[in-house]
Protein backbone atom coordinates (compact mmCIF):
# COMPACT_ATOMS: atom_id res chain seq x y z
CA UNK A 1 0.00 0.00 0.00
CA UNK A 2 1.76 3.11 -1.15
CA UNK A 3 -1.12 5.52 -0.68
CA UNK A 4 -0.30 8.16 1.85
CA UNK A 5 -3.74 9.69 1.73
CA UNK A 6 -6.95 8.65 3.31
CA UNK A 7 -9.78 7.80 0.99
CA UNK A 8 -12.90 8.63 2.91
CA UNK A 9 -15.59 6.05 3.29
CA UNK A 10 -19.02 7.01 2.06
CA UNK A 11 -22.33 6.83 3.87
CA UNK A 12 -25.09 8.89 5.35
CA UNK A 13 -24.95 7.71 8.95
CA UNK A 14 -24.15 10.05 11.81
CA UNK A 15 -26.51 12.36 13.60
CA UNK A 16 -25.50 15.50 11.79
CA UNK A 17 -25.65 14.01 8.36
CA UNK A 18 -28.83 11.96 8.57
CA UNK A 19 -32.37 13.22 8.38
CA UNK A 20 -34.64 13.71 5.41
CA UNK A 21 -32.93 13.24 2.08
CA UNK A 22 -32.73 16.46 0.15
CA UNK A 23 -31.91 16.74 -3.52
CA UNK A 24 -28.47 17.90 -2.52
CA UNK A 25 -28.04 15.00 -0.17
CA UNK A 26 -29.04 12.58 -2.88
CA UNK A 27 -26.65 14.15 -5.34
CA UNK A 28 -23.92 13.99 -2.76
CA UNK A 29 -24.49 10.30 -2.20
CA UNK A 30 -24.56 9.58 -5.93
CA UNK A 31 -21.25 11.35 -6.34
CA UNK A 32 -19.84 9.45 -3.37
CA UNK A 33 -21.01 6.14 -4.78
CA UNK A 34 -19.17 6.94 -8.00
CA UNK A 35 -16.03 7.64 -6.05
CA UNK A 36 -16.35 4.28 -4.32
CA UNK A 37 -16.64 2.49 -7.64
CA UNK A 38 -13.59 4.29 -8.91
CA UNK A 39 -11.56 3.45 -5.87
CA UNK A 40 -13.08 0.50 -4.03
CA UNK A 41 -12.43 0.01 -0.38
CA UNK A 42 -11.07 2.31 2.24
CA UNK A 43 -7.38 2.94 2.03
CA UNK A 44 -6.10 3.99 5.40
CA UNK A 45 -2.74 5.58 5.89
CA UNK A 46 -0.03 2.96 5.74
CA UNK A 47 2.27 2.53 8.75
CA UNK A 48 5.19 3.20 6.43
CA UNK A 49 4.04 6.83 6.18
CA UNK A 50 4.64 7.39 9.89
CA UNK A 51 7.95 9.09 10.43
CA UNK A 52 10.23 7.83 13.20
CA UNK A 53 9.92 9.91 16.38
CA UNK A 54 13.53 11.08 16.24
CA UNK A 55 13.31 12.25 12.64
CA UNK A 56 12.47 15.84 11.71
CA UNK A 57 9.53 16.64 9.46
CA UNK A 58 10.61 16.27 5.84
CA UNK A 59 10.50 19.14 3.35
CA UNK A 60 9.85 16.56 0.63
CA UNK A 61 6.36 16.06 2.01
CA UNK A 62 3.60 18.62 1.91
CA UNK A 63 0.53 17.73 3.88
CA UNK A 64 -2.72 18.95 2.44
CA UNK A 65 -6.40 18.36 2.40
CA UNK A 66 -9.03 18.03 -0.29
CA UNK A 67 -12.60 19.02 0.53
CA UNK A 68 -15.25 17.64 -1.79
CA UNK A 69 -17.92 20.31 -1.50
CA UNK A 70 -20.40 18.19 -3.46
CA UNK A 71 -20.29 15.59 -0.68
CA UNK A 72 -20.26 17.96 2.31
CA UNK A 73 -23.72 17.58 3.87
CA UNK A 74 -25.81 20.59 4.82
CA UNK A 75 -26.36 20.72 8.57
CA UNK A 76 -23.54 18.27 9.33
CA UNK A 77 -20.86 19.51 11.69
CA UNK A 78 -19.11 16.24 12.46
CA UNK A 79 -15.72 17.73 11.52
CA UNK A 80 -16.21 20.69 13.85
CA UNK A 81 -17.28 18.46 16.74
CA UNK A 82 -14.39 16.05 16.15
CA UNK A 83 -11.90 18.93 16.10
CA UNK A 84 -13.18 20.37 19.36
CA UNK A 85 -13.03 16.95 21.01
CA UNK A 86 -9.58 16.10 19.70
CA UNK A 87 -8.03 19.41 20.70
CA UNK A 88 -9.96 20.05 23.91
CA UNK A 89 -11.66 23.21 22.66
CA UNK A 90 -14.30 24.36 25.12
CA UNK A 91 -17.12 26.77 24.50
CA UNK A 92 -17.74 29.52 27.01
CA UNK A 93 -21.11 30.25 25.41
CA UNK A 94 -19.63 33.38 23.91
CA UNK A 95 -19.67 32.61 20.18
CA UNK A 96 -17.78 35.77 19.28
CA UNK A 97 -14.69 34.75 21.18
CA UNK A 98 -15.01 30.96 21.38
CA UNK A 99 -12.22 29.10 19.58
CA UNK A 100 -13.03 27.97 16.05
CA UNK A 101 -10.26 25.93 14.51
CA UNK A 102 -12.65 24.74 11.82
CA UNK A 103 -16.05 26.14 10.91
CA UNK A 104 -18.83 25.28 8.51
CA UNK A 105 -19.61 27.99 5.97
CA UNK A 106 -22.82 28.00 3.93
CA UNK A 107 -22.86 29.74 0.57
CA UNK A 108 -26.16 30.66 -1.06
CA UNK A 109 -26.42 31.75 -4.67
CA UNK A 110 -28.93 34.59 -4.38
CA UNK A 111 -29.90 34.29 -8.04
CA UNK A 112 -31.29 30.78 -7.72
CA UNK A 113 -31.07 29.80 -4.06
CA UNK A 114 -28.50 27.06 -4.70
CA UNK A 115 -26.81 26.29 -1.42
CA UNK A 116 -23.49 24.72 -0.71
CA UNK A 117 -21.79 24.13 2.58
CA UNK A 118 -18.11 23.56 3.28
CA UNK A 119 -15.64 23.48 6.15
CA UNK A 120 -13.05 26.26 6.34
CA UNK A 121 -10.00 26.01 8.51
CA UNK A 122 -6.35 27.12 8.39
CA UNK A 123 -5.46 26.65 4.74
CA UNK A 124 -1.80 25.87 5.51
CA UNK A 125 -0.48 28.23 2.85
CA UNK A 126 2.88 27.76 1.17
CA UNK A 127 3.34 31.53 1.56
CA UNK A 128 1.48 32.21 4.80
CA UNK A 129 0.76 35.89 5.53
CA UNK A 130 0.52 35.07 9.25
CA UNK A 131 4.19 34.05 9.20
CA UNK A 132 5.18 37.20 7.30
CA UNK A 133 3.69 39.53 9.88
CA UNK A 134 4.62 37.70 13.10
CA UNK A 135 7.04 39.91 15.05
CA UNK A 136 8.43 37.11 17.23
CA UNK A 137 8.67 34.14 14.88
CA UNK A 138 5.95 32.34 16.80
CA UNK A 139 3.91 31.87 13.64
CA UNK A 140 5.87 29.51 11.44
CA UNK A 141 5.61 26.90 8.72
CA UNK A 142 6.98 23.44 9.33
CA UNK A 143 9.13 21.88 6.60
CA UNK A 144 6.21 19.64 5.68
CA UNK A 145 3.93 22.62 5.07
CA UNK A 146 1.95 22.64 8.31
CA UNK A 147 1.51 26.19 9.61
CA UNK A 148 1.62 26.43 13.39
CA UNK A 149 1.85 28.88 16.28
CA UNK A 150 4.68 28.34 18.75
CA UNK A 151 2.76 29.48 21.81
CA UNK A 152 5.96 29.53 23.84
CA UNK A 153 7.03 32.66 21.99
CA UNK A 154 3.63 34.05 20.93
CA UNK A 155 3.03 37.41 22.59
CA UNK A 156 -0.63 37.56 21.63
CA UNK A 157 -0.31 40.64 19.42
CA UNK A 158 -2.83 39.19 16.97
CA UNK A 159 -1.14 40.56 13.85
CA UNK A 160 -1.54 37.12 12.30
CA UNK A 161 -5.27 37.23 12.89
CA UNK A 162 -5.40 40.47 10.93
CA UNK A 163 -3.21 39.10 8.15
CA UNK A 164 -5.05 35.82 7.59
CA UNK A 165 -7.56 36.15 4.75
CA UNK A 166 -9.39 33.04 5.97
CA UNK A 167 -10.05 34.18 9.54
CA UNK A 168 -8.42 30.97 10.59
CA UNK A 169 -6.64 32.22 13.69
CA UNK A 170 -8.18 32.52 17.14
CA UNK A 171 -7.10 34.35 20.25
CA UNK A 172 -7.55 32.58 23.56
CA UNK A 173 -9.43 35.04 25.74
CA UNK A 174 -10.18 32.80 28.70
CA UNK A 175 -8.31 30.64 31.14
CA UNK A 176 -8.09 27.21 29.59
CA UNK A 177 -9.39 24.03 31.15
CA UNK A 178 -9.35 20.43 30.03
CA UNK A 179 -6.45 20.70 27.61
CA UNK A 180 -5.33 17.52 25.95
CA UNK A 181 -1.74 16.42 26.55
CA UNK A 182 -1.03 16.82 22.81
CA UNK A 183 -2.76 20.18 22.46
CA UNK A 184 -1.63 22.72 25.07
CA UNK A 185 -3.66 25.93 25.02
CA UNK A 186 -3.11 29.10 26.97
CA UNK A 187 -4.78 32.43 27.58
CA UNK A 188 -3.16 35.28 25.71
CA UNK A 189 -1.86 33.29 22.77
CA UNK A 190 -3.13 32.79 19.24
CA UNK A 191 -4.01 29.35 17.94
CA UNK A 192 -5.46 27.68 14.88
CA UNK A 193 -5.90 24.37 13.12
CA UNK A 194 -2.70 22.33 13.49
CA UNK A 195 -3.76 19.80 10.87
CA UNK A 196 -3.66 17.52 13.92
CA UNK A 197 0.13 17.57 13.68
CA UNK A 198 0.43 15.16 16.65
CA UNK A 199 -1.54 12.56 14.70
CA UNK A 200 0.18 13.29 11.40
CA UNK A 201 3.60 12.79 12.99
CA UNK A 202 2.47 9.35 14.07
CA UNK A 203 1.23 8.48 10.60
CA UNK A 204 -2.42 9.30 11.24
CA UNK A 205 -4.81 11.73 9.65
CA UNK A 206 -6.56 14.77 11.18
CA UNK A 207 -9.54 14.17 13.48
CA UNK A 208 -11.93 16.01 11.13
CA UNK A 209 -10.98 13.75 8.23
CA UNK A 210 -11.47 10.67 10.34
CA UNK A 211 -14.87 11.88 11.57
CA UNK A 212 -15.99 12.82 8.06
CA UNK A 213 -14.98 9.43 6.69
CA UNK A 214 -17.65 7.89 8.94
CA UNK A 215 -20.30 10.18 7.48
CA UNK A 216 -20.20 12.21 4.30
CA UNK A 217 -16.70 11.25 3.22
CA UNK A 218 -16.02 14.75 1.94
CA UNK A 219 -12.54 15.17 3.37
CA UNK A 220 -9.33 13.64 2.14
CA UNK A 221 -5.88 14.06 3.66
CA UNK A 222 -2.50 13.32 2.18
CA UNK A 223 0.78 14.42 0.67
CA UNK A 224 0.06 16.89 -2.11
CA UNK A 225 3.74 17.05 -3.05
CA UNK A 226 3.70 13.40 -4.09
CA UNK A 227 2.02 13.05 -7.50
CA UNK A 228 1.27 9.39 -6.78
CA UNK A 229 -0.61 9.96 -3.52
CA UNK A 230 -4.36 9.36 -3.60
CA UNK A 231 -5.07 13.02 -2.87
CA UNK A 232 -2.83 14.28 -5.68
CA UNK A 233 -4.41 11.86 -8.10
CA UNK A 234 -7.90 12.97 -7.11
CA UNK A 235 -6.92 16.59 -7.65
CA UNK A 236 -5.26 15.77 -10.98
CA UNK A 237 -8.29 13.84 -12.14
CA UNK A 238 -11.13 16.11 -11.08
CA UNK A 239 -9.41 19.43 -10.47
CA UNK A 240 -9.70 21.54 -7.34
CA UNK A 241 -10.06 25.19 -6.50
CA UNK A 242 -8.39 27.16 -3.76
CA UNK A 243 -10.25 29.80 -1.77
CA UNK A 244 -8.95 33.23 -2.76
CA UNK A 245 -6.48 31.68 -5.20
CA UNK A 246 -5.96 35.23 -6.51
CA UNK A 247 -3.88 35.99 -3.44
CA UNK A 248 -1.25 33.52 -4.62
CA UNK A 249 -0.78 31.93 -1.21
CA UNK A 250 -0.70 28.38 -2.62
CA UNK A 251 -2.90 26.88 0.06
CA UNK A 252 -2.58 23.29 1.20
CA UNK A 253 -6.34 22.89 1.46
CA UNK A 254 -8.11 22.47 -1.85
CA UNK A 255 -11.82 22.38 -2.64
CA UNK A 256 -13.61 20.44 -5.32
CA UNK A 257 -17.00 21.69 -6.53
CA UNK A 258 -16.60 25.14 -5.06
CA UNK B 1 10.74 1.43 23.39
CA UNK B 2 10.35 -1.17 26.13
CA UNK B 3 13.99 -0.88 27.01
CA UNK B 4 13.60 2.87 27.28
CA UNK B 5 10.56 2.45 29.52
CA UNK B 6 12.44 0.08 31.79
CA UNK B 7 15.34 2.49 31.86
CA UNK B 8 13.02 5.37 32.72
CA UNK B 9 11.47 3.39 35.53
CA UNK B 10 14.89 2.53 36.87
CA UNK B 11 16.07 6.12 36.66
CA UNK B 12 12.91 7.47 38.26
CA UNK B 13 13.19 5.27 41.31
CA UNK B 14 16.82 6.22 41.92
CA UNK B 15 15.88 9.87 41.74
CA UNK B 16 13.06 9.28 44.18
CA UNK B 17 15.33 7.51 46.64
CA UNK B 18 17.88 10.31 46.59
CA UNK B 19 15.17 12.96 46.83
CA UNK B 20 13.55 11.26 49.79
CA UNK B 21 16.86 11.00 51.60
CA UNK B 22 17.59 14.64 50.89
CA UNK B 23 14.19 15.86 52.04
CA UNK B 24 14.52 15.15 55.72
CA UNK B 25 11.71 16.85 57.68
CA UNK B 26 12.89 20.21 58.90
CA UNK B 27 12.97 21.13 62.55
CA UNK B 28 11.12 24.18 63.86
CA UNK B 29 14.23 26.36 63.62
CA UNK B 30 14.87 25.73 59.95
CA UNK B 31 12.33 28.21 58.63
CA UNK B 32 10.54 27.13 55.49
CA UNK B 33 10.03 23.37 55.64
CA UNK B 34 11.81 21.27 53.05
CA UNK B 35 9.57 19.86 50.34
CA UNK B 36 8.38 16.31 50.88
CA UNK B 37 8.66 14.94 47.39
CA UNK B 38 6.46 12.13 46.24
CA UNK B 39 7.98 8.97 44.84
CA UNK B 40 7.77 8.99 41.05
CA UNK B 41 6.98 5.96 38.92
CA UNK B 42 9.92 3.76 38.02
CA UNK B 43 13.36 3.54 39.52
CA UNK B 44 15.49 6.09 37.68
CA UNK B 45 15.00 9.41 35.97
CA UNK B 46 16.29 9.98 32.45
CA UNK B 47 19.47 11.56 33.82
CA UNK B 48 21.18 11.45 37.25
CA UNK B 49 19.34 13.32 39.98
CA UNK B 50 21.94 16.06 40.46
CA UNK B 51 21.94 16.80 36.76
CA UNK B 52 18.15 16.81 36.58
CA UNK B 53 17.82 19.16 39.52
CA UNK B 54 19.92 21.80 37.84
CA UNK B 55 19.13 21.18 34.20
CA UNK B 56 15.62 19.81 33.81
CA UNK B 57 14.39 23.17 32.57
CA UNK B 58 17.04 23.33 29.84
CA UNK B 59 16.30 19.80 28.70
CA UNK B 60 12.61 20.62 28.52
CA UNK B 61 13.22 23.85 26.65
CA UNK B 62 15.46 22.20 24.09
CA UNK B 63 13.00 19.38 23.56
CA UNK B 64 10.12 21.82 23.24
CA UNK B 65 11.76 23.57 20.29
CA UNK B 66 12.68 20.29 18.62
CA UNK B 67 9.12 19.03 18.90
CA UNK B 68 7.37 22.26 18.03
CA UNK B 69 9.42 23.29 15.02
CA UNK B 70 10.78 20.03 13.66
CA UNK B 71 8.22 17.50 14.81
CA UNK B 72 10.81 15.42 16.66
CA UNK B 73 8.79 13.55 19.21
CA UNK B 74 11.29 11.45 21.13
CA UNK B 75 10.01 10.63 24.60
CA UNK B 76 13.17 10.91 26.69
CA UNK B 77 13.02 14.61 27.61
CA UNK B 78 9.41 15.27 26.75
CA UNK B 79 7.05 17.16 29.06
CA UNK B 80 4.56 14.33 28.64
CA UNK B 81 7.25 11.94 29.87
CA UNK B 82 7.88 14.07 32.98
CA UNK B 83 4.19 14.18 33.78
CA UNK B 84 3.78 10.48 33.16
CA UNK B 85 6.39 9.49 35.79
CA UNK B 86 6.26 12.37 38.21
CA UNK B 87 2.53 12.81 38.60
CA UNK B 88 1.59 11.21 41.90
CA UNK B 89 -1.45 10.96 44.10
CA UNK B 90 -1.81 13.06 47.23
CA UNK B 91 -4.43 12.57 49.94
CA UNK B 92 -5.51 16.23 49.66
CA UNK B 93 -6.14 16.05 45.90
CA UNK B 94 -9.10 14.18 44.44
CA UNK B 95 -9.21 12.03 47.59
CA UNK B 96 -5.87 10.57 46.61
CA UNK B 97 -7.32 8.95 43.51
CA UNK B 98 -5.85 10.98 40.69
CA UNK B 99 -2.13 11.54 40.09
CA UNK B 100 -1.09 15.18 39.60
CA UNK B 101 2.09 17.24 39.59
CA UNK B 102 1.36 18.71 42.99
CA UNK B 103 3.25 16.20 45.15
CA UNK B 104 6.46 16.39 43.08
CA UNK B 105 6.99 19.46 40.86
CA UNK B 106 4.79 21.97 42.62
CA UNK B 107 6.20 21.40 46.12
CA UNK B 108 9.77 22.02 45.07
CA UNK B 109 8.77 24.97 42.92
CA UNK B 110 6.91 26.46 45.87
CA UNK B 111 9.98 26.02 48.02
CA UNK B 112 12.27 27.60 45.42
CA UNK B 113 9.65 30.27 44.58
CA UNK B 114 9.92 29.51 40.88
CA UNK B 115 6.83 29.77 38.77
CA UNK B 116 6.00 26.75 36.60
CA UNK B 117 5.02 28.45 33.35
CA UNK B 118 4.56 25.10 31.59
CA UNK B 119 1.31 24.42 33.38
CA UNK B 120 -0.31 27.61 32.21
CA UNK B 121 -0.95 25.79 28.94
CA UNK B 122 0.07 22.15 29.35
CA UNK B 123 -2.15 19.72 31.16
CA UNK B 124 -0.80 18.39 34.43
CA UNK B 125 -2.61 15.09 34.20
CA UNK B 126 -0.72 12.13 32.69
CA UNK B 127 -1.81 11.06 29.24
CA UNK B 128 -2.50 7.54 30.48
CA UNK B 129 -4.89 8.88 33.11
CA UNK B 130 -6.57 11.19 30.60
CA UNK B 131 -7.12 8.27 28.26
CA UNK B 132 -8.56 6.04 30.94
CA UNK B 133 -10.87 8.65 32.44
CA UNK B 134 -13.95 8.18 30.35
CA UNK B 135 -15.86 11.18 31.58
CA UNK B 136 -14.62 14.37 29.99
CA UNK B 137 -16.02 16.29 32.94
CA UNK B 138 -13.75 14.46 35.35
CA UNK B 139 -10.64 15.65 33.55
CA UNK B 140 -12.06 19.16 33.60
CA UNK B 141 -12.75 19.09 37.30
CA UNK B 142 -9.26 17.80 37.83
CA UNK B 143 -7.67 20.59 35.81
CA UNK B 144 -9.54 23.22 37.78
CA UNK B 145 -8.45 21.57 40.98
CA UNK B 146 -4.83 21.42 39.84
CA UNK B 147 -4.81 25.08 38.93
CA UNK B 148 -6.16 25.76 42.41
CA UNK B 149 -3.39 23.82 44.05
CA UNK B 150 -0.67 25.35 41.94
CA UNK B 151 -2.36 28.74 42.12
CA UNK B 152 -0.09 30.03 44.84
CA UNK B 153 2.90 29.66 42.56
CA UNK B 154 1.05 31.05 39.59
CA UNK B 155 0.03 34.19 41.42
CA UNK B 156 3.53 35.24 42.37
Amino acid sequence: MTDKAVQSETGTSGEGCGGAMSRRGFLGISAAATAITLAPGVTLISPAAAKPADQAASPKVRWGMLVDVTKCADGCDDCVVACAKENGLKSHNRPETDAQWIRKVTLIDKANGFTKTLPVMCQHCAHPPCVDVCPTGASFKRPDGIVLVDKHICIGCRYCMMACPYKARNFVHEDTRGQKPHAPRGKGTVESCTLCVHRVDEGGSPACVEACSKGSGALMFGDIADPNSAISQEIAKYGAARIRADLGLDTGVAYRGL
Amino acid sequence: MRRTAAFLRLLGAALAAVMLMASVPASANDGVPMPQLAKPKGEKCVEPTDYMRRNHMDLLKHQRDETMHKGIRTKKYSWKGCVECHAATHPDIAEGKVPTLYPFCAQCHHYAAVQIDCIQCHTTVPESVMKSSKAEGEADKLMTMMKGHLGETEQR
